[in-house]
């Protein structure tokens, strides 16, 4: 059994929806960055999800963007992302996925990239830019190292491209709640509810929702409309833009806002 | 989707999932126009009642004498809106229609782009969006007007070098946003399948009538067609129709900014190595990470670290060669036109001309070469005024401005082999 299997079951026995963290490696700084993953880690979580800074990431929101450009002005690189992840590693034994861009592992070579991220403990890798169609040489690629295609379904996901993306996904279904790039508010409704019970009704894979989940509400209204975990990136990272003077209150906000996140995914069912 | 789009290994669709829906609505709204002889009527008949088609090919006498070769500009400067996007825009502008869509988006550089889709937007009755880089905003402030009194609301983007490149990814940002109301007229060769492909259909028949003109005035096909390289339309645009002709000579010029060895250009084919952005495999200008590295030109319309998927296919097979030439040399060759032919070509086309002044050594009074002029230099006024000092260098048989600084010398030939003919 996989880690992410591992944690999926584990949820189930006791009840509970999953949450999934976000933040961008090398977020302030790369220093601090592992000291937020550290903080992070105290809460719990179920998996932790991981982006590397890409210059041009159209997929994501103002809050995500900035991350990703406060990275890469402290001299994120991907090597630097990848002693993170095996620092983790070392640490913890929660799944770890990782949110991407297509250049960033062609620029690496996609085999070596998969190779190495296999190497430092990685389980899951979503790549933001390659949907189903284009996905034929990164899921090789995954596959051949043992890491999880990760792949992205919404609403206007037709039942012939969901069909499509079963066939090659793994580990869990990255549901977007709310049509939009990362971050945006929201409001879950129930057409959420029937578009995961359109998903549910041909996968047994785990659903998790993500995009514009900021509160626990929100994390409750997904679980609530069936999913099995919730994933929140750009309000756990506004914490960090908020705190960027006291490192201290930074830590400290993150750390409780992973907790009131998870309790809010253990008190659904 | 039908197909991915693929130019050799160019091209795709590399986009968010969310995006891909719209994408293959576009694709099967575009085969099934195509396949619609009314669709093709109907643009047909605004590209002529409407935008001025076909437009001259023009015989320039006092540069083909300074040259010592014959000299043709393909005018789509006098297109309306001023240059050659209209082709594009109208074709897309009608395919929303077909699609029920009632809001188009854009990105834009130069602003052209943004101009000819705010034109399309109110002859069509459309809500129109602009994104444009702050910068572009500054730097082409007469289209910025022109959209406005097109009704158009056009948004400034702060991000990074707020170019051409930010423009793009707050416009993919606002589609990923508004995908299910809101049409995105991409405004060049490059982006995710199926654009690559339609924005080249539409800027063909650049190609297709210079091609014909050509056929009419000499009797013969010309020795090379040069055009300036931004994304890559009005390049596909007029070398598409030639590629089957294997001895003319297809240039692309592309901007070399301060010089290439400053590292402050946006000779993305002659200079970047293969990457993935803006949703299709290409050339792109990009550092030892992977990070897309900001383009320079003092010409916003090519101010862009990406390229069209087709041209990297075109490059690679050595089909087409790509050059590239300096901000000074670009400067020095658009006030060089006005004063020999009357003509204020936009800074973007004065890159072909450019690099024409320093070639035409290369060719015989016998040979005819076929320049794209893209669009006019209305909108450039400002930057080239502020950049006065430099003069045309009309007094040199050929090279680069006069004091310009950057010398000749940091034009280089790149790309396909010079002697696809000899
Ligand atoms: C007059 C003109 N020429 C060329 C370009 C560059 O675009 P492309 O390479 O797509 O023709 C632009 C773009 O704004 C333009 O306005």
């Amino acid at each position: 059994m996989n880690r992410i299997e591992a944690a999926v079951e584990k949820a189930r026995a006791r009840n509970e929806g999953l949450l999934m963290p976000f933040v961008v490696l090398g977020d302030p700084d790369p220093e601090t960055s592992d000291a937020i993953i550290d903080a992070i880690l105290k809460a719990e979580p179920d998996i932790l999800e991981f982006g590397f800074a890409f210059s041009d990431p159209p997929a994501d929101g103002p809050v995500i963007q900035a991350a990703d450009r406060r990275a890469l002005r402290a001299g994120m690189t991907v090597d630097r992302a990848f002693r993170s992840l095996a620092r983790v590693r070392a640490k913890s034994d929660r799944p770890i996925a990782l949110l991407i861009y297509y250049n960033l592992i062609l620029n690496r070579g996609v085999d070596a990239f998969y190779a190495q991220a296999a190497e430092v403990g990685v389980d899951a890798v979503l790549v933001a830019d390659v949907p189903v169609d284009e996905a034929a040489v990164t899921v090789k690629a995954a596959k051949a190292h043992g890491v999880l295609p990760i792949f992205i379904v919404s609403e206007l996901t037709t039942d012939e491209r969901l069909q499509s993306i079963l066939e090659v996904a793994d580990g869990y279904l990255y549901l977007v709640a709310r049509i939009g790039v990362t971050g945006a508010q929201t409001l879950f409704d129930e057409q959420l509810a029937s578009v995961i019970a359109r998903i549910r009704h041909r996968t047994s894979l785990p659903i998790l929702a993500g995009f514009g989940i900021s509160t626990p509400d929100h994390v409750r209204a997904v679980l609530n409309a069936g999913a099995d975990g919730a994933i929140c990136g750009s309000a756990l990272v506004q914490k960090i833009q908020q705190n960027m003077h006291t490192r201290a209150r930074m830590l400290f906000e993150v750390e409780a806002f992973c907790r009131k996140m998870k309790d809010a995914s253990k008190k659904t069912r | 989707m039908r197909s991915l789009g693929k130019f050799g290994p160019y091209g795709g669709l590399f986009v968010a999932e969310i995006l891909v829906p719209a994408l293959e609505a576009l694709e099967v709204a575009y085969d099934e126009a195509r396949a619609d002889p009314s669709f093709q009527e109907e643009l047909d008949r605004l590209l002529a009642d409407y935008a001025g088609r076909p437009t001259p090919l023009f015989f320039a006498r006092r540069v083909s004498e300074t040259m010592k070769t014959k000299v043709y500009l393909k005018r789509e400067d006098l297109l309306h809106g001023g240059a050659h996007k209209t082709n594009n825009t109208l074709g897309q502008g009608l395919l929303a229609q077909r699609m029920g869509k009632r809001k188009l988006i854009a990105e834009t550089g130069a602003g052209q782009h943004g101009v000819a889709t705010a034109m399309v937007g109110a002859l069509l009755g459309m809500d129109v969006t602009i994104f444009m880089g702050a910068k572009d905003v500054e730097r082409q402030k007469p289209n910025v007007e022109r959209m406005k009194l097109f009704g158009a609301e056009v948004r400034p983007v702060h991000s990074g070098a707020a170019t051409l490149k930010e423009a793009i990814n707050e416009t993919l940002r606002y589609w990923t946003e508004h995908v299910r109301d809101t049409f995105y007229v991409f405004g060049t060769v490059a982006g995710p399948h199926p654009y690559p492909t339609i924005v080249r259909d539409f800027q063909r028949v650049i190609g297709t009538e210079a091609r014909a003109q050509i056929l009419a005035r000499e009797g013969r096909l010309p020795t090379a067609v040069m055009a300036c390289v931004g994304g890559g339309s009005n390049a596909m645009g007029i070398f598409h129709p030639f590629i089957e002709d294997a001895d003319v000579r297809l240039i692309g010029v592309e901007p070399g900014g301060l010089g290439i060895a400053t590292g402050h250009h946006g000779a993305t084919l002659s200079h970047g190595r293969v990457g993935c952005l803006h949703g299709s495999l290409s050339y792109v200008l990009q550092d030892a990470e992977g990070q897309i590295q900001e383009a320079h030109s003092i010409s916003a319309g090519l101010d862009y670290p990406g390229v069209g998927p087709e041209h990297a296919f075109l490059k690679d097979s050595g089909r087409a060669e790509y050059v590239s030439v300096t901000d000074d040399e670009a400067v020095a060759a658009c006030r060089w036109l006005a004063e020999q032919e009357g003509i204020l070509p936009a800074l973007e086309s004065s890159h072909a001309l450019a690099y024409l002044r320093q070639c035409a050594n290369t060719f015989g009074p016998e040979d005819v070469v076929v320049l794209n002029v893209s669009g006019r230099g209305d909108k450039d006024l400002a930057s080239i005024i502020a950049q006065g000092a430099h003069g045309s260098g009309s007094g040199l048989g050929s090279g680069s401005g006069l004091g310009s600084g950057s010398g000749s010398g940091s034009s280089s030939v790149s790309g396909g082999p010079r002697g696809v003919t000899p």
